[in-house]
């Protein structure tokens, strides 16, 4: 009855995982697909998250424009987002409201309509939508660093996608990417919250083991070769603000080194959050900020990695102080990471490391949505023992494993540096 | 579920514990031991209402400054005690109050307190620090002029509130903050900084008796002798017309738009029914009538919907989006024609219901976390809605009538009387 864990593989091949919290009367509801950017290949980039948008634009029980206002009648928040790996839908619920989540999700599932005129609307909005992330700085510089780093990779793209394959892509193209991999045999359920776990998991069956498995969906493995020599690149915009990435090739999630790299980053750029619902804490005593900020070649510093299925980016960002050139700025940063790889770091460093990894996963833990999406999270790059042993493989890291990855990943051969270069609306 | 369950989520006289200590600082806290973490948040009274046009982004300067060293810690130190337990500590600052928030693991709740208690008393403003502050405030105003929809917000404000404090953002702008200087911040510090109007709120892991016996311990003997009244707002001068701007920021591919009027006060007798008529205009669903228009119909924004800002003095209600700059014209025009829907017809039955089933449904979820409780708590406090609010909010809701939301929006909403602003290409 209480906090107890249940996962469960149905006979079309949905995996469920269900935990009961009683702690509020709230059941947050998240089914992830095993889709996501790294699924598409040029021409149809954007397509991931443009099936996304689509899966809410109705189906014949549930008309657009009559789920969402079901939702919210019932109290309940919703949402969805796609990413390099997987794309996530989510209902949060009063407790005894979960069954229409359950019933929406099922049905979507399988009976989306991709009605030509809803496409035609959707197509600009997602223009407008990739408008808005252009007038970011960031943005631009981000999309083209790692179209920098992944030649061969599909991570290569922007989540959203390529402007030229936003005008062209058709809705039998998004048809059919839906049909391949919106199967059960690729999906995961994820339930948490004020329930019985046994009539849970037999209204799950009732509504989606009907849903007949599909051909288990192929994905791209085109992985990068190495990096033979640092690639550096400017990108020009509106503004007077400079800014600079600096990308580091990172393993996956599942390999053995991505622990000791997040007590690093922990030490190097504070303790980064890989949820989404619980938010982090200040990083004004990580190293780079001490060396960076506090000595004003930038104006604020952020680094993080994200978990992924095949090796991604470390991303470290600065902006620049106004007094200062990027070149100033990176040489104080290739300082501190020479520094780091030369001299071990002290015991009293990875301890304050961990007390900060453990109170940001009590943070979480205050939330049921979180939760929830942890169950399924961990399931799209690792598996949910990765979690739950988290704290603890963490805790196992010793300065000799900090150096070692220090030394083995933060290679200038191996990374590409952008410049966001302000040209003051002279663009 | 019972509806017992329902009530007993949600905070109210049961399980809410207030006390004003000597001093004129106000605890409320509630205790949730579901997770070992704590959060605090708070608020007293110095806000940018104090600024002069001259040093406007004063208040904001001093609170940004508060954690920058004290005459106990350096900067370092006071973060270093911080970060190396996983909590965090800011303040903000709005135009009446300025605020705070922490959160910590339960057992570091009295380093918290003592460093939020240190940080309000006993700030030093070193030089260094200061100058180094001033350089990270002048970028973010740098940024802002650059970001089309923080523009387009405050070109909104200008507009709406001229003449009035309401209108001018609390961060300043380059040149006002570029005059600040040290002895300005001390002095303001000194002026406006202390117990009378404060309040805190403590939510989490933690019995209420010793969150007020921390708090007492960290701030119960901070006295401080001629702290500054509150000051009075001026009167607000109605828009006579529609009073459009463009505010040009060149090689943006996006524009934003806001388009709006004045609403109600929080304690106004039409909030409820304004926020229930909001809802329909631009909240519900997938952002309501403004949404389906704007987004779902025409696919001409990613973003579209209205908001209602109410609190101490006159409010503002708008409907923002982010548009292509050759779609401006076409969605502004959509989005005064659904205004002028919504002051001729009002709301359905259906429309209103509908909402009123989201208010309520959806205030559980509002307390998920400390985090939501906490502002619940301040959100009683600061507008004097009674311990019993969250118990008795189903029945402020159900009250409303489509009549009253009628009335509400043709009181505040005048299609020929509105606020345009732009900000892009």
């Amino acid at each position: 009855m209480k906090n107890s864990l249940t996962i469960e593989t149905l006979s079309n091949g949905l995996k469920v995982s269900l935990k009961e919290i009683h702690t509020a009367p709230i059941i947050s509801s998240w089914l992830w697909y095993r889709v996501g950017s790294r699924d598409e290949v040029q021409g149809r980039t954007g397509i991931s998250h443009w099936v996304e948008h689509m899966q809410f634009k109705g189906t014949p029980q549930f008309p657009a424009n009559v789920l969402d206002k079901a939702i919210s009648r019932e109290g309940g928040t919703w949402n969805a987002m796609t990413y390099l790996d997987w794309t996530a839908y989510y209902e949060t619920m009063p407790a005894d409201k979960i069954d229409l989540a359950l019933r929406l999700e099922s049905d979507r599932m399988v009976n989306s309509q991709f009605d030509e005129s809803e496409v035609a609307s959707e197509r600009t909005v997602i223009i407008s939508e990739r408008e808005g992330n252009e007038n970011e700085p960031l943005f631009t510089l981000g999309e083209a660093v790692q179209q920098t780093a992944f030649r061969i990779h599909p991570y290569h793209h922007e989540v959203i996608g390529d402007m030229a394959d936003l005008h062209t892509m058709t809705r039998d193209d998004l048809y059919s990417h839906y049909r391949s991999f919106y199967v059960p045999n690729n999906a995961v359920m994820a339930v948490a919250g004020d329930f019985d776990t046994d009539q849970m998991l037999a209204r799950i069956k009732e509504l989606f083991e009907p849903i007949p498995a599909g051909k288990e969906p192929a994905r791209l493995a085109r992985q990068e070769p190495a990096q033979n020599g640092e690639v550096r690149l400017s990108v020009e915009g509106p503004g007077a603000t400079s800014y600079v990435q600096v990308c580091y090739r990172f393993p996956a999630a599942s390999h053995p080194d991505f622990f000791p790299l997040s007590v690093l980053d922990s030490l190097l750029a504070g303790p980064s959050n890989l949820n989404m619902f619980s938010g982090g804490i200040s990083n004004k005593t990580s190293r780079l900020y001490r060396a960076l900020v506090d000595k004003e070649f930038a104006v604020g510093i952020h680094g993080g990695a994200q978990a992924t299925i095949d090796p991604f980016l470390y991303t470290i960002t600065m902006t620049i102080h106004p007094k200062r050139k990027p070149e100033q700025a990176l040489a104080a940063l290739d300082k501190e990471i020479q520094r780091i790889k030369e001299e071990k770091v002290s015991k009293e460093e990875i301890k304050r490391a961990m007390k900060q990894a453990r109170a940001i996963f009590a943070y979480g833990s205050e939330n049921i949505t979180n939760q929830a999406s942890w169950l399924g999270y961990a399931e799209m790059f690792a598996n949910y023992n990765w979690f739950e042993t988290y704290l603890d493989k963490l805790s196992a890291v010793t300065a000799k494993d900090i150096q070692r990855v220090a030394n083995e990943y933060f290679k200038p051969q191996s990374r590409v540096v952008g410049t966001y270069v302000p040209v003051d609306g002279k663009a | 579920m019972s509806m017992n369950k329902q009530h007993s989520s949600l905070p109210g006289p049961n399980d809410v514990y207030r006390e004003v200590l000597s001093n004129g600082i106000t605890v409320l806290t509630r205790s949730n031991f579901n997770s070992p973490s704590v959060v605090i948040r708070g608020y007293f009274d110095a806000g940018s209402l104090f600024d002069s046009d001259e040093k406007l982004g004063l208040a904001d300067f001093v609170t940004s400054a508060l954690m920058r060293g004290t005459k106990k810690y350096s900067f370092d130190e006071i973060y270093h005690e911080l970060e190396s337990v996983g909590a965090s500590l800011g303040f903000s600052t709005g135009v009446h109050k300025s605020g705070f928030h922490g959160r910590s693991l339960a057992e570091d709740l009295p380093l918290l307190l003592s460093l939020l208690a240190d940080s309000l008393t006993q700030p030093a403003f070193p030089k260094t620090e200061v100058e180094k502050l001033r350089a990270q405030i002048m970028t973010g105003l740098a940024i802002r002029a650059e970001d089309t929809s923080d523009m387009a917000s405050m070109v909104f404000d200008e507009i709406l509130f001229r003449g009035h404090p309401y209108s001018r953002p609390e961060d300043g702008y380059p040149e006002t903050i570029k005059r600040i200087t040290r002895d300005d911040l001390m002095k303001f510090h000194r002026g406006h900084f202390g117990p009378r109007g404060m309040v805190i709120t403590i939510v989490g892991a933690v019995k209420p008796e010793e969150a007020v016996r921390q708090v007492k311990r960290a701030l119960g003997g901070w006295q401080v002798k001629g702290q500054k009244e509150a000051l009075l707002l001026p009167e607000l001068k109605l828009l006579k017309k529609t009073v459009s701007k463009h505010h040009k920021i060149a090689g943006k591919s996006q524009s934003d738009l806001v388009i709006g009027t004045n609403g109600p006060m929080r304690r106004d007798p039409e909030f409820m029914s304004a926020t229930l008529g909001n809802n329909v205009l631009g909240q519900f669903g997938m952002m309501g009538r403004i949404g389906d228009v704007v987004r779902e119909k025409s696919g001409l924004a990613y973003y579209a919907y209205s908001s209602l800002s109410a609190g101490t003095g006159p409010g503002s209600w708008e409907v923002s989006a982010g548009v292509s700059p050759q779609n401006v014209k076409k969605a502004s025009d959509l989005i005064v024609t659904e205004l002028k829907r919504f002051v001729d017809e009002g709301v359905t039955e259906d429309e209103l219901a509908d909402s009123k089933a989201n208010f309520v449904g959806r205030l559980p979820l509002s307390m998920e976390s400390n985090g939501g409780v906490a502002g619940a708590l301040l959100n009683i406090e600061r507008h004097d809605l009674g311990l019993d609010y969250y118990h008795k909010y189903a029945d402020h809701v159900n009250e409303v009538t489509r009549e009253d939301v009628l009335a509400t929006a043709r009181k505040f909403i005048d299609v020929n009387k509105l606020a345009i602003a732009v900000a892009g290409p």
